[in-house]
Parts: C-alpha cells; structure tokens; sequence
C-alpha cells in the first residue's frame, strides 16, 4: 500500500505523483523510443496508426469527456486537417509550419461550430456538430480543385528544411514526438485553470456559470482546442494512409471516434490512448476471431459492426468507465493489497438531471 | 406545375422524415434520451415486411401489420434489456447505447445468408402505378405515402388524447415523478413508448421500400430525420411532421433549383439555421432550467 504523504502544495499538481508514476512512464518511454527495433514492420504501422488515433481521441476526450460537450462531427476537424496538410505539403512546405497551419485552421474551424454551441445544449449540439460534419464532407468532396473532390488526393512525405521523412521508422518518430507532446500540452492545460473550468463547466453549467467561469468563451475554447489537436491528428493521418478521399471523413468516422472515447473510457488522458489502441487492435482481433467462426457469419461485411455494437453497449451496462475504469480497479486491487473491498466501486444510484424542468 | 410536382414528391419523402422523427420525439419526451438506432429499427421493419413476403409468401395485407407487430414487440424487448437497467446514469451513455443498438441490428442483418448483403425491391400491390390528374403525373407510391403518415397522425392524435394510455404517457413525459405518485407505472410505459417508437419506424420503412430500394444501409436516412425532429421542435408531435414535410420540401426544391450537391446537405444547412435563429424549433417549449 502506498500512502503519500504531502509537504508541498506543489505535490497537489505535479504530473508524476509518486516514485512509482515516474519509473512505469519512463519504462514505457524507453519501450516506445526502442519499438522500432523490437517491433516488425506491421506492428509498427499499427503502433503509428494508435499514436495517431490517440492524438485525435486526446481532443476528442477534451471536448467530452472533460468539458461534458459532445460532437457528433468531429471526423470534419480530422478531415480538414488531413486536407490542410497534403495542400501545404504538396507545395513544399516544412513539416512543423504545415502541421501548426492545419491544427490553427482545425482550430479556427472548431470555434465557428462552437459558436451555435454557445445557444443550444445536449442534443441539440450533437445534432449541429453532426449537421456540419455533413456540410465539411461534401464541400470536401465538391471543392475538387483543391481536395481533388471524390477521385482522392494522393500524398507524399513529410519533409522539413531538407530532411524527408520517408522511411516508416522516421515517420513513427515524428509521430511519437508529437504525441508526447500533446499529450504533456493536454495534461498541463487540465491542471491549470483553464482545464478546471472545462470540468466545472461539465459537471454544472449554472454552478460554474455563477463561480465566474465565463460559458461562451470556455466552450468555444474547448471546441477550438479539441478541434486543433484533431487536425494535427489528421495531418499525421494524411501521411500515414498517403490517400485521401472525402467518404474516410463521415459519419461513420465521427461515431468511430466517439466509440473510441467511450470505451477508451470517458473523462481520462488514457482513456484517449486505450480507446485508440482498442480501435486499432479490434480488427486484428476479429480477424484472428473468424477462423473459429461458421462460414455465414465470419464472411458477413457486418461482423465489424455486430461486435462493436456488442462492446460498446456492454461497456455501457457493466463498464461505464470504459477500459480506463478496468485498469483503474486492477491497479487499485495492487495498491491496497491485501484491503481490496468488493463493493469499492459500486455504482452510485443515480438520478437523472432533467434539461427540461420548469 | 412543375413546381407542384416536386412539392408533392418532397411532401411524401418529407412524410418519410416525419415518421422516423416521430420516433425520435416519442422516445426523447418520455426518457429525455435520444435514440440513434431509429433509422436502423426503420431498415429492420422493412427487411421484415420483405422477408414475410419472399420468404415465408405471406399476402401483402398479412405481412405488413405482423412486421409492425414483430418491430412493437422489438422495441419492447430492446427498452427492457438494454435501457432500462442503464436509466438515471447520464444521457450520453443511453445515446452510445443506441448508437451500439444500431450498429448490432446493421451488422446483424448481413449475417443473414443471402439476405443482407443485396438490395431488394419490396413487392406491393400498389408498386410503379401512375395516375394523371390534369396535368400533373402522380407515383400511387408517393400517395400511399403521405395517406399513411396523415392516417397515422391522426390515429396517434387520438391515441394521446381519448386513450388511458395516451394519457398516462402525456402524464409521465411532462413530470415522471408527479405521475408516478398518480399510479401510472412509469417504467412499463416508457417500454410501450419505445414499443410505439419502433412500430412507427417499422411503418416508415415499410413505406419507404417501395419508393427506394431495401438494404443494411437503409437506416442512414435516419440521420436526416434528426434535422426535422429539431426544426419542428424535439419534444413536439407535430413538430415531427411539420419539420419533416420542411426538410423534405427543402431537399427536392434544392434538388432542382440548386447546382449539384445540395440536394444532399440542404437538410442539414436549414438545421443549422434554425438552430442560430430558433434554438427551440417551430413548435419547441421554451424552458429553462432553474437552480
């Protein structure tokens, strides 16, 4: 059991809490800047693809896990900073320039749709980012001089000030580079005040309203936000997949990634990490999966869907948390070891708050 | 006259909208929640009705009330298992769950052999006949949809206002609590609504097959009912339809009047509109929430 004694208010907001923090996140460092040389060719896409994913889960995980505002169309952020990259990259800019003018245009974007935000709630914005996230598709698959409409656009590699990324091992590096530091910008920004709104703001709109947390401006900031870190995920995109096409901006992307949150785990940094691996691994998973399946069924093009419906909806029931939450109880069972209670984490009965009482 | 035409096939697609959007508003008044799974209960009442009539040969006048029944008993079934235990906790998750819901009954469907994977036309009695009045050329198909939104309408309208029933659940959806203490079983109501629900969205897809085709990814259209729920209104009956027959006017006036790619986002340009100048909809009650 470990019990932290505090002597420093500086202990209240350091990232690494204990001993035991700073040595499993080093270990973790070392075993990520060493994959290339531990890991084959594939499992390194996949490990690049995760990091990838993670960025745009980490904005994502942002906007609603942290500020409690949900967005049915965040594939168009991803989508506009994919396109924003392979212009600019395509007319030769550097890659640090190109990747910060696709999150600031991200971001740009993410704050108009925040606008409506400011006047509707709940649902009402989910459909709004939904309706946007229709619009941005079919400008992106309209405007063809620029994003190349429905035919695709192809992409090539990175390069800054005469350094090309063009090997996968570079490109990983380039991405892990730029994980870390969203992630360590999205941890800092939730131990500051900012990001403490951003929670007040979930958890009671009227109290944080009446604490002087001003609504309009931390909710466009946090669509912003959520928005940039999503195009910085998209220009990584762009060069990961080397070709893009409007159809891998919808709908279907944006309630993947959603999916991706809720079963990462709602309201955690990891949550946006597991969630991504989670999406990653599943299709390795179900294919390793078919062979032990009849013909009819492992053949079916829904089985995908069958078994991410069945997830998330048993991650719902049993595990509201998501994979975050099942971590979170097998290394709380290690640290209070031998004093683990069964009932620890049961489920508050809650009851629903009304959006419409009078 | 042109002009009445692509009224009259923007009506009937609009009733289409209607339907789905009622589902919608009947779950959203009764459990504050908003199903995502309605385009796809839609998809799964037409597969239905189509199997009835192909594979097991039932005449068109059997199939359609035993698919409706069979999509009632669905809603049922989902509401006890998959929402109600869930109730309470906070409304994002009962969405994902609808979002799970749908994507189960999307893939389940192509799991079945020879079935899910095509697209079929469903075999009516009243399939590619025309008629000419004076000069406009009227699709029986479109007709029979928009004499069956406007007889549903009215047999839902006399449902919530002569029946028990109706009024048990007018009753639960403006204060739970309150009618709860009055006796109404709350809980097994709001099983009936999503019962209600997916039986309008059975009728909806049985309406559409005919005009479009039936396949797995019929239920997309279901995300263009969303636009009409909210701009008539998400907790207004009426709302549904008016804000449908909106929406579907809309679409086949940009369809023909507007260059190419309009047509296709026209509903969600005059949501969004409605949202920045009337967040609340047509027909929506302007409440607001006091500490």
């Amino acid at each position: 059991m470990r019990f932290i004694y505090k002597t420093r208010y500086d202990q209240d907001i350091n990232l690494a809490k204990h001993g035991g923090h700073k040595f499993w996140y080093s270990l973790l460092m070392v075993a990520l800047l060493t994959a290339p040389w531990w890991l084959e060719a594939y499992g390194l896409a996949q490990l690049t693809f995760i990091l990838i994913y993670g960025i745009v889960g980490l904005g994502l995980m942002l906007l609603a896990g942290f500020t409690g505002l949900f967005s049915l169309g965040h594939a168009a952020f991803l989508g506009v900073g994919a396109y924003t990259q392979a212009v600019l990259a395509a007319q030769g800019w550097p890659f640090p320039l190109s990747i910060a003018a696709a999150a600031a245009l991200s971001a740009a974007v993410g704050a108009i749709v925040g606008l409506p935000a400011l006047r509707v709630k709940g649902i009402y914005l989910g459909i709004a980012t939904l309706a946007f996230g229709f619009i941005v598709e079919e400008v992106l698959a309209r405007w063809e001089s620029v994003t190349g409409g429905n035919s695709g656009k192809m992409v090539g590699s990175m390069q800054a000030f005469g350094w090309v990324v063009d090997s996968s091992e570079k490109f990983y590096f380039v991405c892990l580079a730029i994980t870390v530091l969203c992630t360590l910008a999205v941890l800092n920004l939730l131990r500051s005040p900012t990001g403490r709104a951003f929670v007040a703001i979930r958890d009671s709109e009227i109290s944080a309203q009446s604490m002087g947390i001003h609504l309009a401006r931390y909710k466009t900031m946090s669509f912003a936000i959520s928005a940039a870190l999503a195009g910085i995920g998209g220009a990584l995109y762009a060069h990961m997949i080397r070709f893009l096409s409007p159809d891998q901006f919808n709908i279907i992307q944006s309630i993947d990634l959603l999916l991706m949150v809720v079963i990462g785990g709602l309201g955690s940094v990891h949550g946006a990490f597991f969630g991504a691996a989670f999406i990653i691994g599943m299709p390795q998973a179900i294919s390793a999966l078919k062979d032990f399946l009849p013909e009819a069924i492992a053949q079916a093009p829904g089985l995908k869907s069958v078994i991410y419906g069945l997830v998330l909806i048993l991650f719902v029931l049993f595990e509201p948390l998501g994979l975050y939450g099942r971590w979170f109880k097998i290394r709380t069972w290690f640290q209070l070891f031998p004093f683990y209670r069964k009932g620890l984490f049961k489920r508050q009965k809650a009851y629903q708050k009304s959006d419409r009482l009078k | 006259m042109q002009v009445v035409q692509l009224l009259i096939s923007g009506i009937a697609q609009g009733c289409i909208y209607g339907l789905i959007a009622l589902g919608f508003v009947l779950i959203y008044k009764a459990t504050e929640t908003v199903s995502f799974a309605q385009g796809d209960l839609m998809m799964l009442g037409a597969f239905l009705g189509l199997a009835l009539m192909t594979v097991l040969g039932f005449p068109f006048w059997i199939a359609v009330p035993s698919a409706i029944g069979a999509m009632a008993l669905f809603g049922l079934v989902a509401e006890r298992i998959v929402i109600r235990p869930i109730l309470g906790q906070p409304a994002f998750s009962i969405v994902m769950l609808t979002f799970g819901i749908g994507y189960v009954v999307r893939g389940a469907i192509t799991m079945i052999p020879g079935i899910g994977t095509e697209t079929y036309t469903l075999p009516v009695p009243y399939k590619d006949q025309i008629v000419h009045v004076g000069a406009l050329v009227l699709n029986i198909e479109q007709m029979v949809v928009i004499g069956a939104t406007a007889a549903l309408c009215a047999l839902l309208f006399a449902l919530f206002r002569y029946s028990r029933v109706g009024i048990a659940m007018q009753a639960a959806s403006q204060n739970q609590l309150a009618a709860y203490y009055m006796g109404i079983p709350v809980q097994r109501l709001n099983g009936l609504v999503w019962a209600l629900a997916a039986a309008v969205a059975a009728i909806a897809g049985l309406l559409l097959a005919p005009v479009t085709f039936v396949h797995a990814n019929l239920g997309f259209i279901g995300l263009k009912a969303f636009p009409a729920a909210v701009v008539g209104g998400f907790g207004s009956l009426p709302g549904a339809i008016v804000g449908g027959l909106i929406i579907g006017v809309v679409e086949s006036l940009a369809g023909f009047y507007l260059p190419e790619g309009f047509k296709d986002v026209a509903a969600y340009v005059v949501v969004l509109i409605m949202l920045m100048v009337k967040p609340n909809g047509l027909f929506g009650e302007n409440l607001r929430k006091k500490v």
